[in-house]
């Protein structure tokens, strides 16, 4: 925890949480058959300075560190649909921090300022039909032709890919691996992008969509940063991206606890309480351990990452041990509600199918321990 | 005008309370703590009051231990300019707090008090009448609607039956019943602001008061749990069970 600022966010905390109580909770439902959230809500959380909170304060935003951006999170989880948070981190996290950390400021002056106001919604694609975990094999390309890049290629799973205004997407500028990499700014209405929404076993308060690329004509002026420096900028952004998912994880799996417990209290069997089994008072002691062990981790990440040290190691453990941790509270939480968790109406079963994405996205569990491998002396 | 407005300490209204096993009150171990919904309330209209140009400040103050520095903050995150604390121990009774906020009230010589009409931990709907009583000043309870006009302060209130229009002199005291208004979230922005904002700390000492205690809690006592229902087949079972088992008809 950041204790130099304990009491500012508490109160964030608790802002957030009201406003999930009164503004998104009872929509949630609401949102997932209709696969995305609605517009307003981006406006709504601008409104209160809650989407731009790391973003610059020269463009509207909140000029906060990343605990600001955390507390938030771990609020919006609390809802009890992934989906929500995915998307709005989606948009002011990964698709914009990108944009402000690499971009001019006359793209941060249009960008930025429209992501803190919620005028423009966000989208950062990377992720291609034939290149997930291996960024660098990407095949999007841009080519320059006058004052602009005319795009090719298709890009897979991009969260807020139709709702988007604008997509940060990354394209093949240069020669083949990570050094012919750029970062261009492709807005929603381009000619030539057509995007399509795809259906999912969980997540589904987010859109996720597949985007077509065919002669998508760019200005040069919406690259960011310098041609063919874009793979250090994606693993720049991949930073705060797996801090987002370690939160993420940590707080959906806190709840999953907290819905199993009241079961567990509430259902009877065998004339007694679940909880009244041994096996299940010991099961539940070890979800809620590992729960307070993954907050921990994650805990000196983010405090590694806002002191600017070098963190991509304890980052990845903390994005592998939090997504991995959640999926297997997931199972254990599903089973003390029997049957139950297999029903669309049970909250419960909802939460263990939104766990299914966390260990894939923003890199999967296996590319974590391979960067932990590498950072710390077991390769040969 | 200045607008003084109180604030409460209390269990979320989110959290099911439990006795302590030995009766002798709430089990507030782990409980998390929020300001006064009605409270929230208040402070809230003396905000709006602000940006409508007709208050000046915005005072937030509360009686209790330390912990009720969170709740003064939250009301400055909401817009309100500065909070005194008043140092206690907390629960004291409602004639204590009354007089505590009279000292307040002396001291500071704001147009308006706004108050909760209760807390939802203790129930008891009467600071803001000792209050009245104790200051002399006209009270409108149970706001569903306020305007200021001048010297005066026209004042909604919500009966059995109705509602019923007041016309009180101003300095005047307030309590808020929930319709009165839709309280904001804390703005990121405000949040930011509120911990630079002055917050005083006053002991009863300094108000004159003397803290004594005429109530004594004998005993808390959670409700008596109700069986299960059940779903009656038809009209006649339902009249036979309120005949035979239910014994009411
Ligand atoms: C809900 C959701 C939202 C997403 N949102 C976005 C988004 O907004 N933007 C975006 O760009 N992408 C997004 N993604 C895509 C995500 O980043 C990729 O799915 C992820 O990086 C994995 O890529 P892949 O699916 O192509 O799997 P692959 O790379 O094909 O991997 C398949 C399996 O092989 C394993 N594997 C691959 N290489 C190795 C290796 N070297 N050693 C050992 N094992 C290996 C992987 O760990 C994985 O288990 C999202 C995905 C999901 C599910």
């Amino acid at each position: 925890m950041d204790s130099s600022h304990s009491e500012e966010l508490q109160l964030l905390r608790r802002s957030v949480a009201e406003f999930v109580d009164r503004e998104i909770r009872p929509h949630t439902m609401e949102w997932e058959q209709q696969g995305a959230v609605p517009r307003e809500l981006f406006s709504k959380l601008a409104a209160l300075g809650f989407l731009g909170v790391r973003l610059s304060p020269e463009y509207g935003g909140g000029g906060q560190n990343f605990w600001f951006t955390a507390a938030l999170v771990q609020e919006l989880v609390r809802c009890g649909s992934i989906g929500v948070a995915v998307s709005v981190m989606a948009h002011a996290e990964f698709a914009t921090m990108l944009i402000q950390r690499g971009g001019s400021s006359a793209l941060q002056d249009k960008y930025v300022r429209a992501a803190c106001a919620g005028r423009m919604i966000g989208a950062l694609g990377v992720s291609e039909p034939d290149a997930g975990s291996d960024v660098a094999a990407l095949r999007t390309r841009a080519v320059r032709d006058g004052d602009d890049y005319v795009i090719d290629g298709a890009k897979l799973y991009i969260s807020n890919g139709t709702i988007a205004d604008y997509i940060t997407t990354a394209v093949r500028t240069g020669g083949p691996g990570h050094r012919g990499i750029s970062i261009i700014v492709v807005p929603g209405d381009c000619r030539g992008l057509t995007r399509k929404r795809l259906r999912k076993i969980g997540t589904h308060a987010a859109d996720t969509a597949e985007l077509h690329f065919d002669h998508c004509r760019v200005p040069a002026a919406n690259l960011v940063g310098a041609e063919n420096d874009g793979f250090r900028l994606i693993m720049a952004g991949f930073e705060g991206e797996r801090l987002v998912l370690a939160t993420i994880a940590c707080s959906h799996a806190r709840l999953m606890f907290e819905e199993a417990r009241k079961w567990g209290h509430d259902r009877t069997a065998f004339a007694q309480p679940l909880l009244g089994f041994q096996v299940w008072q010991h099961r539940l002691a070890d979800v809620l351990t590992r729960i307070e062990a993954a907050q921990t981790l994650t805990d000196r990440a983010i405090d590694q990452y806002v002191q600017g040290n070098e963190a991509a190691s304890l980052i990845s453990m903390a994005k592998l041990y939090a997504t991995e941790m959640a999926l297997d509270t997931a199972r254990e939480c599903a089973q003390l509600y029997g049957g139950l968790s297999h029903m669309e109406e049970c909250l419960m079963g909802r939460l263990y199918r939104d766990s299914l994405a966390l260990t894939i996205g923003a890199g999967t569990s296996e590319m974590m321990r391979g960067i932990i491998a590498r950072a710390n002396d077991l390769t040969a | 005008m200045k607008v003084l407005v109180a604030v409460k300490r209390v269990v979320d209204y989110n959290v099911k309370v439990r006795a302590k096993a030995d009766g002798s009150d709430v089990d507030l171990n782990n409980v998390k703590m929020a300001i006064n919904p009605f409270c929230e309330i208040a402070v809230e209209e003396a905000v709006r009051l602000k940006e409508a140009g007709v208050a000046t400040e915005v005072i937030a103050v509360s009686v209790g231990g330390k912990a009720c520095q969170e709740q003064i903050r939250t009301a400055l995150a909401l817009g309100a300019d500065r909070g005194i604390q008043v140092e206690t121990e907390s629960g004291v009774e409602p004639l204590v707090v009354a007089k505590l906020l009279k000292g307040v009230v002396d001291k500071e010589q704001p147009q308006l008090v706004i108050l909760g009409k209760q807390s939802i931990d203790g129930d008891n709907n009467q600071t803001g009448q000792m209050l009245g009583a104790l200051t002399g000043m006209p009270q409108g309870t149970f706001a569903s609607e306020i305007t200021v006009n001048g010297e005066k302060l026209k004042v909604t209130r919500e009966i059995d039956g109705g509602l019923q229009t007041l016309s009180l002199s101003l300095p005047a005291i307030v309590t808020t019943d929930l319709r009165l208004n839709e309280p904001r979230y804390a703005s990121l922005p405000n949040i930011m602001k509120a911990k630079k904002k002055q917050l005083d700390v006053l002991t009863p000492a300094d108000l004159g008061v003397e803290v004594t205690r005429h109530l004594t809690q004998v005993k808390v006592q959670p409700p008596a749990e109700r069986q299960a229902g059940i779903k009656v087949e038809d009209v006649a079972q339902l009249v036979d069970k309120l005949k035979n088992e239910a014994k009411v008809i």
